[in-house]
């Protein structure tokens, strides 16, 4: 396999667009990072997205975004894993690249959240429908089953909860491009709206348009783009159970804690090496599960890494410096994306007030559903 | 002799009171409870319906009368709250209870008395030996106006009948159906509340057609109301089965067992048939029980009981009506009423 | 929810079908042609308990748009005595009164209804495991008399 790098990236605002279509995200982004590679050449185009056909009424978008950024007759298809498919996006252009087959990929992903469709009815498509969503299950009702059964096995509260929101809402002031870019306290969560008990609104990360864009290419050919290339050492992807009544521990991520395991082997480092992660924190409890099960915290202990401050910017292990889903918003098919987007900068040293410094190794996890797939990317800055 | 193999009810846990009725129309509450002789009702929840409680009545049926539900060759629901108005209640309830695929099914409509006339042909049936056990239910979600005095009465819930030749709990002494034309309540195609004709729903429909039947089946099983140990009249509100029951000489003793209709509500087709599922919660072996039904348009069915000595024995499989209707309940606001029966209008 | 897809889950949704696997004993809800304990395919059908145990809980505020009615739900994962995991609703309660322990029955409710013509779809909701039968029972039938003549 030939090494990879990340060699630009593009990004659009997250939040409401209500000016922006999809494709006019998808332009934005994928532009942004072949203006900074100085290229008008793609051999193909990954678009990571979860369910345009649902929010939009679009599918097929492969050639569509494809023909909108001017590139007709690149190869271009869309991946889908939930709320992971912008990680599967970087992953399968990583593969691409890798296998010789390709030399220059772009690797985007992008959602149209806020065009007037029932939200909570297509996000819960992400989980059973036969089991789960037939019964009125929604996404925070989900992780809420999940941070009851966390808080059961490890005496999780709703105040552990809130330090998420707290800590990832001070990230996100700093990121001119996120969703929220202001603070806010404990009590302003715990007295937010219930969503789905003990999940209340601020816990949950909002609905938001967005989209994000990678080129990646061999490391060997990465000066013709840029003189600070980011190398992919890891890659690796898992699943578990699509509904939660199958998994063996309601409170543990087996697939996150996989793809931890099988990116962390790949890249021949381990949690204490890594310097700065962007974690899957679409509810405030994921992203305690997601460090639990990643090795950031000891099992049991991630619930407190947030109010200490070891998980804030500054602290042992800064997660979610962008602000994570929380605080700069989830449009889901580009979360994954904008994730390599945060950790191409951070570890170019392009992350202002945000900078991790002296930041070597970044770890990005990325999933779906309530973690039936997860996807785990170990960035390296050369 | 063929009887009733196996008996179970259903009532929905919601309530609401007469009193909280009567408020939201700026009605004397005293005067409705003394009127109408009712305190509360049953209120189903927004997941709950004629196919719902069938099936809850139809499993206690089966329950008590220990008979594997393969042996079931007919399942007959009367209502005149079938959820579908083209499609059977009867096919859920029968996959539900795991009854068929060979089985012949049924949905009965005729106000009131969908019910025992359900129950009737289920008997027929296993009496001409074409079935070996046939479930007859009565289960409604009556429906009554707004403001309209069916409103403090219509109620929820229902119970079931399984029909068998051998050892029944109960023995089927004699039947008899009295019917004529009669418009005195009636809900046309696509009306959501029924109507009625007020007054004209008492002494020509109720009162004629109840004393008929039951005159006609005492003489023709040449027993006298002393002969009984209990008598169950259609309760559309707690005052009729008592007037009529009256004038018929049976006594307060003999109907109160079953006269569920002061903290049950008019359950339509489930009344009377849930009055002598109370009955038979209490019955003893030999105990002669007589009930009769009513439905609007208009017509009785009455069914002579013997009571045998399995009753006792079988009923403890099965939660009581009385436990049913004293038990865990919720007490609803005229507010959540409105939303529960949808009498809100929401964007679709 | 199209029809077909509806009437093909009928034997778990109506009748709480499961599969037990015949080599490792998992009680898979809905059944599963393969054990994802052990892979094995020598599963048999069997029908679980109208009753179990709530072992995760959650109450529903925002729900989807066909369950507006019903919130606030509560929403539980419940685990038969035959080992088999479900998620259902708990109702006739009032939702802050659920607990993770909590015993429940299983009973056949109206899940959902496709808009205002579609089809009804019918399965199990959980309901708190109401006292039947022994001292409870005979407390509550000591009060007959009383009701009746109210
Ligand atoms: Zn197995």
């Amino acid at each position: 396999m030939r090494e990879v790098a990340i060699v630009a990236a593009g990004m659009t605002h997250f939040g409401e667009l209500w000016g922006a279509s999809l494709r006019d995200l998808f332009v934005e982004a994928a532009q942004g990072a072949l203006t900074a590679a100085g290229t008008d050449h793609l051999d193909a185009i990954y678009v990571g997205n979860m369910s345009a056909g649902q929010f939009v009424g679009q599918e097929h978008l492969g050639p569509l975004m494809a023909d909108h950024l001017g590139m007709a007759g690149v190869p271009s298809v869309r991946v889908e894993s939930a709320c992971a498919s912008g990680g599967v996006a970087l992953r399968t252009a990583f593969l691409e690249v890798a296998s010789g087959a390709s030399d220059l990929v772009l690797a985007a992903g992008v959602e149209k959240m806020n065009d007037g469709a029932d939200v909570t009815a297509i996000l819960a498509t992400a989980s059973d429908q036969e089991t789960e969503v037939y019964h009125g299950a929604t996404f925070p009702g989900l992780y809420a089953l999940i941070a009851r059964a966390h808080m059961a096995a490890h005496g999780t509260t709703e105040e552990d909860l809130a330090w998420v929101s707290v800590k990832n809402h001070r990230h996100g002031a700093l990121n001119e491009r996120a969703q929220f870019q202001r603070e806010l306290t404990t009590d302003q969560v715990l007295s937010s709206a219930l969503v789905s008990e003990p999940l209340r609104l601020l816990h949950c990360s909002p609905v938001s348009d967005g989209a994000a864009a990678v080129l990646v290419c061999p490391l060997d050919q990465a000066s013709k783009y840029t003189d600070h290339p980011v190398v992919i050492r890891g890659t690796a992807m898992a699943t578990a159970s699509l509904a939660l009544t199958d998994r063996r521990d309601m409170a543990f991520l087996d697939s996150v804690a996989a793809s931890g395991a099988r990116a962390y082997e790949m890249a021949g480092i381990g949690p204490e090496q890594v310097d700065v992660a962007e974690v899957h924190d679409c509810f405030s409890i994921a992203e305690i599960c997601c460090i639990e099960a990643l090795g950031f915290a000891p099992l049991g202990e991630g619930r407190h890494c947030a109010r200490t401050g070891e998980t804030a910017l500054g602290g042992r292990i800064p997660v979610n410096t962008s602000g994570g889903l929380k605080s700069k918003g989830h449009p889901v098919g580009a979360t994954g994306i904008a994730q390599a987007v945060e950790l191409f900068e951070q570890l170019t040293g392009a992350s202002g007030d945000r900078q991790v410094h002296g930041a070597e190794f970044g770890l990005a996890q990325n999933m779906g559903g309530t973690g039936a797939s997860s996807v785990v990317h170990i960035f390296q800055a050369v | 002799m063929a009887g009733i193999a196996g008996y179970g009810a259903f009532i929905p846990r919601r309530r609401i009171t007469t009193e909280e009725i009567a408020r939201q129309w700026g009605k004397d509450p005293g005067t409705i409870q003394r009127g109408l002789m009712l305190k509360e009702k049953s209120v189903p929840g927004f997941d709950e319906d004629t196919i719902t409680i069938s099936v809850a009545a139809g499993r206690a049926a089966l329950a008590r009368a220990g008979v594997s539900p393969s042996r079931v060759g007919a399942v007959y629901i009367g209502s005149e709250s079938h959820p579908y108005a083209v499609k059977p209640s009867g096919t859920v309830v029968a996959e539900a209870l795991g009854i068929g695929p060979e089985v012949h099914v049924a949905d009965f409509e005729f106000a009131c008395k969908a019910g025992t006339e359900a129950m009737f042909v289920a008997l027929a049936l296993v009496e001409s030996g074409r079935v070996d056990y046939a479930l007859a239910v009565g289960a409604d979600t009556s429906q009554g106006a707004p403001d309209d005095a069916l409103e403090y009465s219509a109620s929820a819930g229902g119970a079931a009948f399984l029909f068998g030749r051998d050892d029944p709990l109960v023995e089927v002494v004699d039947t008899i159906s009295f019917t004529t034309d009669t418009p005195d309540f009636w809900r046309r195609e696509g009306e959501f509340y029924p109507r009625h004709g007020g007054r004209f729903t008492g002494e020509p429909a109720y009162f004629k057609h109840v004393t008929e039947a039951t005159t006609r089946i005492l003489d023709k099983t040449g027993l006298k109301p002393e002969d009984f140990r209990f008598v169950v009249f259609h309760m559309p509100n707690g005052k009729f089965p008592l007037s009529v029951g009256k004038s018929l000489g049976f006594t307060r003793e003999q109907i109160d067992p079953g006269w569920v209709v002061p903290t049950m509500g008019n359950t339509y087709s489930g009344s009377s048939p849930t009055g002598l599922a109370a009955v038979l919660d209490v019955a003893d072996p030999d105990d002669l029980i007589l009930i009769t039904s009513f439905g609007s348009g208009a017509g009785s069915d009455s069914f002579v009981l013997r009571a045998t000595g399995l009753l006792p024995q079988r009923r403890g499989l099965a939660p009581s009506v009385r436990s049913m209707l004293d038990g865990p309940r919720r007490y609803v606001t005229y507010g959540e009423y409105a939303k529960y029966r949808e009498k809100i209008i929401v964007n679709d | 929810m199209p029809s077909p897809r509806y009437w093909r889950e009928i034997p778990s949704r109506y009748r709480l079908e499961a599969t037990r696997c015949g080599d490792c004993g998992r009680v898979s809800y809905p059944p599963r042609r393969i054990c994802p304990e052990c892979r094995s395919t020598d599963g048999e059908t069997i029908e679980l308990s109208h009753e179990g145990r709530v072992l995760t809980y959650t109450v529903v505020h925002v729900p989807p748009d066909d369950f507006l009615m019903e919130a606030p739900y509560a929403l539980a994962v419940v685990e038969t005595p035959e080992g088999a995991r479900m998620m259902v609703q708990v109702a006739d309660c009032d939702p802050a009164s659920v607990e993770a322990g909590m015993m429940v029955a299983l009973e056949f409710r109206l899940i959902r209804r496709e808009g205002k013509g579609g089809i009804l779809c019918y399965g199990y909701k959980a309901v708190p495991a109401y006292p039947m039968g022994g001292e409870a029972e005979a407390e509550l039938r000591s009060k007959e008399s009383e009701v009746a003549h109210a």
